[in-house]
């Protein structure tokens, strides 16, 4: 299984999502690449990450993706 | 709101989408974007072929061709219609009415209801409303649906948000009295506090079309917009439907007395793959009960997407038996809105190319 960093890395690898605490904000992830990401998060942990939670907030940085990925059943 | 009608049915759908096929791994060079993640966009909203007209053509040209078709094969009988409602926000003229210019175009005679009804993607619940209301007259016992768009037209070619999804199509839906006593439910909801999330912002009289209001201007994400061209706040929208859909078909299902699992078929408006297969999960309703295969196909063309969902997927089944469909429309306004409905033994359900 991927970690969440990887499937950042595969969606947009000219950034290092390690080094910021906010993706949307520094430009990193917009909303398009939001949807890609749900999309393959859901693939890589068998959940359906639900439609009210593709908030930006939820997108923020690692640890809110963590946050996001325990909400819908993913035990990290 | 909730509204329910006793004694009505459609009898018969049509479909009329341009022969003009785009392709989105062909316009990806269009966008000031990478391949790679225009192509993993692809997989996951299901962007591919999509039909859009030819510069100049509009919705009463691609509605006239369709009940043209009707008329010469002997499946509408053009002195039977009694009103011609049309859904649409890319009317021909801003007056007259792009109903009247359809009935003129086709000679029909004088004593018909002409209706326009501004509306977008929830336009074919709002129509199927407004048409069960008018049977409610005497006077009035074949009523003709117009549902369609060319709002490829109003869309920036340099604006991936939008562009690469847009499709156009009208939709001719015959609705009559049943002779069963049928029983329709249908419930909807409006926000104008939310209206700018979906908006075309000038050439209307608030601010009209100008030089400047053509300008492309650099709106983020590397897409760029006029003020004349369609935008959609795409995050919001989603939210909304997301939110707000599920309870409202929920509300509709448990006054109808109706378990999620009675219903045969979910027809849901298919602005991309994406969202229609998240609102399937938030609802708990398998895949094949909530077709998203319309946008792929043929790409969104508001109110459309579901009668269109009706002809790809469940043609064979609706020309014979009843099935027991949910629709649900939602979009611009904001506007949401569904019904509950036996659809089938319909007389034709089938989509013709506009040359």
């Amino acid at each position: 299984m991927k970690s969440i960093a990887d499937i950042l890395g595969r969606i947009r690898p000219e950034f290092d999502f390690t080094a910021s605490n906010d993706f949307i904000g520094d430009g990193m992830l917009d909303s398009f690449d939001v949807v890609t990401l749900v999309a393959e998060l859901d693939r890589n942990y068998g959940i359906s990450i639900q439609g009210v939670d593709i908030v930006p907030e939820n997108f923020q940085n690692l640890q809110t993706i963590e946050a996001l990925l325990r909400k819908s059943g993913v035990q990290l | 709101m909730n509204f329910t009608f006793r004694r009505k049915r459609i009898t018969g759908i049509l479909a009329v989408v341009p022969a003009n096929e785009r392709s989105f791994i062909d316009e990806m060079k269009n966008y000031n974007f990478p391949e790679a993640r225009s192509l993993k966009l692809k997989e996951v909203m299901g962007y591919d072929k999509r039909r859009i007209v030819e510069p100049g053509v509009c919705v009463s040209d691609l509605a006239v061709f369709g009940l043209q078709h009707l008329f010469d094969r002997g499946l509408l009988i053009r002195e039977e219609i009694d009103a011609l409602i049309l859904v649409t926000q890319s009317p021909d003229y801003f007056l007259p009415p792009t109903s009247n210019v359809i009935q003129g175009r086709l000679g029909l005679g004088h004593d018909i209801f002409c209706q326009d009804i501004s509306q977008g993607c929830a336009g074919f619940v709002i129509g199927l409303i407004q048409a069960f209301l008018l049977l409610e007259q005497e006077s009035i016992g074949k009523v003709i649906l117009i549902n369609g768009d060319v709002l490829s037209r109003r869309v920036s070619p340099k604006d991936r948000n939008i562009y690469p999804l847009m499709g156009d199509a009208v939709s001719i839906t015959v609705v009559e009295r049943d002779t069963k006593d049928s029983m329709i439910h249908s419930s909807f909801k409006m926000d104008g506090t939310r209206r700018e999330a979906l908006i075309i912002p000038a050439g209307g009289f608030r601010l009209p079309s100008t030089p400047e209001t053509a300008v492309l201007e650099d709106v983020g994400d590397n897409n760029l917009r006029a003020k004349d061209h369609l935008r959609m706040d795409g995050s919001a929208i989603f939210n909304f439907v997301q939110v707000e859909v599920p309870q409202l078909i929920e509300r509709l299902l448990a006054g109808a007395g109706v378990s999620l699992d009675a219903v045969d078929y979910f027809l849901c408006h298919q602005p991309n793959r994406f969202m229609v297969q998240k609102l399937a999960d938030k609802m708990r309703v398998p895949y094949a009960k909530m077709p998203s295969n319309v946008v792929e196909r043929f790409g969104n063309s508001g109110a459309t997407t579901l009668p269109m969902a009706m002809i790809l997927n469940l043609a064979g089944e609706l020309q014979k038996g009843d099935c027991l469909v949910c629709l649900a429309g939602y979009g611009v306004g904001l506007t949401w809105a569904a019904m509950l409905m036996q659809l089938g033994e319909l007389a034709f359900c089938e989509a013709i190319d506009y040359p």
